[in-house]
């Protein structure tokens, strides 16, 4: 598939989980795609980074769904940030462990699980979904149930896949691809740096425990070197330092933000990466 | 070298180093995990020094055995892999301490990472969010970290709670204080904690050079004060031997606190 065949299964109003972690693996090309299209209204579910970040910065969220939204290196979303002081988008705040029970609990087709997390904390306050449920059991105990956070769509990067959509992360880190993309029931796209054939993947992924996300999981492929650019995608290529304060920075005016767009969002992926190349 | 620091000499980011180490004191093997600079230098000093038995992360998906707190190239000596998912069991099965920031912390210790300003579907400033601080402190014992001790920090109210205080961690009951440990505050003034019979923060230790009158003038609330403060531990010339030597020999411990002397 293409980034733009992806969008085109996509429809405004949708709820779409995006993988990663911060500014660690992300679909950044099927985001800049989302940009150029004309989807909107959008509710996001994300370990956020500037995924969140850009998308907000082009009008593209009706809500957000996290736990936090940072650069790493850069620990505030500049963008994200922006939009949240000026009231343009829903907040529906999490703590990273209840938006990962929230996936499990999508994933296995159930409508909450109980946990401690969120219990004298402001969650309960400030996120109208999460309510409470009594254990059955003896010790009659109070929890938060964690609500489903069931997905319209998910967006991944991976390193490597087969046509088929078994894939392997080749970083540090899996995050909660796996967890994301068992969230939804359709629309499970992936982009990866490199297709390889399935006789390949073991030794592309260096062994069989790294084959974590399987074709039942994935419904579309897009093959995309760089596709995580500028987030950090070891072993591939780390974060783009430079770039992500250039982006960063353009969140400093509307005039900023626009000559970002008409440089870098508003070409195609091709042209992205041929200029990202010559930088 | 007439101007290098003589082994006794030593710097307040040095002072704030022991007290987080001191943190984990009689700890045991759980998996310490402070967040920042500073914190990471304490943890790695606690771990060489009185606390052998600590698990530590290479701030990433591993555990290390290395006493380095950070550049440790090929030498990484891994005992185990922790992804994120991981982190998550450690944190729900309790055996972990971590050390968190705060951009407000109030007299029981709710701390907000979130957002400024009452209105929060309008913050005046957003910050990075709940982040993992409503699990952190009902699931596994919990310090914080703060480099910059002020009335902007240490608050009468709170505007957003994420992480979870004394008051409310007692009224929310047994799903709380089950496993609930809120432990100490280190700031580059003092240390601080709720060892007081209704929790209210207390100053624990000054640090040398600063005062109890300075600490509560730049605590925007009522701290509770003992008739004699003591001062904060100093570190002896073998843990400075180690700091400079081994754990951060680039001395970034010392470039994340102002007015270190």
């Amino acid at each position: 598939m293409t980034e733009g065949e992806v969008v085109a299964r996509l429809e405004s109003g949708m709820t779409i989980g995006i993988g990663g972690w911060g500014s660690r693996r992300k679909p950044m090309s099927i985001i800049r795609e989302i940009i150029r299209s004309p989807l909107t209204d959008l509710t996001i579910v994300s370990y956020a980074g500037p995924d969140l970040g850009l998308l907000c910065a082009a009008g593209k969220v009706r809500r957000a769904v996290y736990a936090f939204a940072s650069l790493d290196s850069i620990a505030l979303e500049p963008h994200f940030r922006l939009a949240r002081q000026m009231g343009l988008v829903e907040d529906e705040p999490y703590d990273e462990g209840m938006l990962m029970l929230g996936l499990q609990a999508a994933a296995w087709h159930v409508p909450f699980l109980p946990t401690r997390v969120g219990l004298g904390s402001d969650l309960l306050r400030l996120n109208s979904r999460l309510q409470m449920v009594q254990s059955p059991y003896d010790d009659g105990q109070e929890f938060v149930a964690a609500p489903a956070l069931t997905l319209d769509a998910v967006i991944c990067h991976l390193n490597r896949a087969d046509a088929g959509g078994n894939a392997t992360f080749l970083g540090p880190d899996l995050y909660f691809d796996d967890l994301f993309l068992r969230a939804a029931d359709v629309n499970r796209f992936i982009s990866v740096d490199k297709v390889v054939p399935t006789a390949d993947l073991v030794t592309e992924a260096g062994n069989e425990q790294r084959l974590r996300i399987s074709r039942l999981m994935v419904d579309g492929v897009v093959e995309r070197p760089g596709g995580a650019h500028f987030t950090d995608n070891a072993p591939e290529h780390g974060r783009d330092e430079a770039f992500q304060a250039m982006y960063a920075g353009s969140a400093k005016s509307p005039e900023a933000f626009a000559r970002f767009r008409d440089e870098w969002l508003d070409v195609s992926e091709d042209e992205y990466q041929q200029k990202v190349a010559a930088r | 070298m007439a101007n290098a620091p003589t082994t006794g000499e030593f710097t307040r980011a040095d002072v704030c180093a022991i007290a987080l180490a001191e943190c984990f004191r009689n700890d045991g093997e759980i998996l310490a995990n402070p967040i920042g600079t500073l914190p990471m230098v304490g943890g790695r000093l606690a771990r060489a020094t009185f606390e052998p038995d600590l698990m530590m992360t290479d701030s990433e998906a591993l555990l290390i055995t290395n006493d380095q707190a950070y550049s440790w190239g090929d030498a990484k000596v891994i005992e185990t892999y922790n992804p994120y998912r991981t982190m998550f069991d450690v944190v729900y099965s309790g055996r972990r301490h971590v050390i968190m920031g705060a951009s407000q912390i109030d007299r029981f210790g709710n701390q907000n990472i979130a957002a400024i300003g009452r209105d929060y579907a309008h913050p005046k400033r957003q910050l990075i969010g709940f982040r993992g601080a409503p699990g952190n402190t009902v699931y596994n014992k919990t310090s914080y970290w703060i480099p910059n001790h002020s009335t902007q920090v240490f608050v009468d109210q709170v505007d957003v709670v994420t992480g979870v205080g004394w008051d409310r961690a007692i009224a929310a009951g047994p799903s709380v204080t089950d496993f609930y440990n809120l432990h100490r505050v280190v700031t580059n003034l003092a240390v601080l904690d709720w060892e007081t019979p209704d929790h209210r923060m207390r100053l624990r230790s000054v640090h040398p050079g600063t005062t109890v009158e300075q600490v509560v003038a730049l605590t925007g609330f009522e701290l509770v004060v003992p008739d004699n403060v003591p001062q904060s531990r100093t570190p002896t010339p073998d843990e400075l031997t180690i700091l400079r030597r081994v754990i951060d020999p680039q001395d970034r411990r010392q470039r994340e606190i102002a007015n270190n002397s």
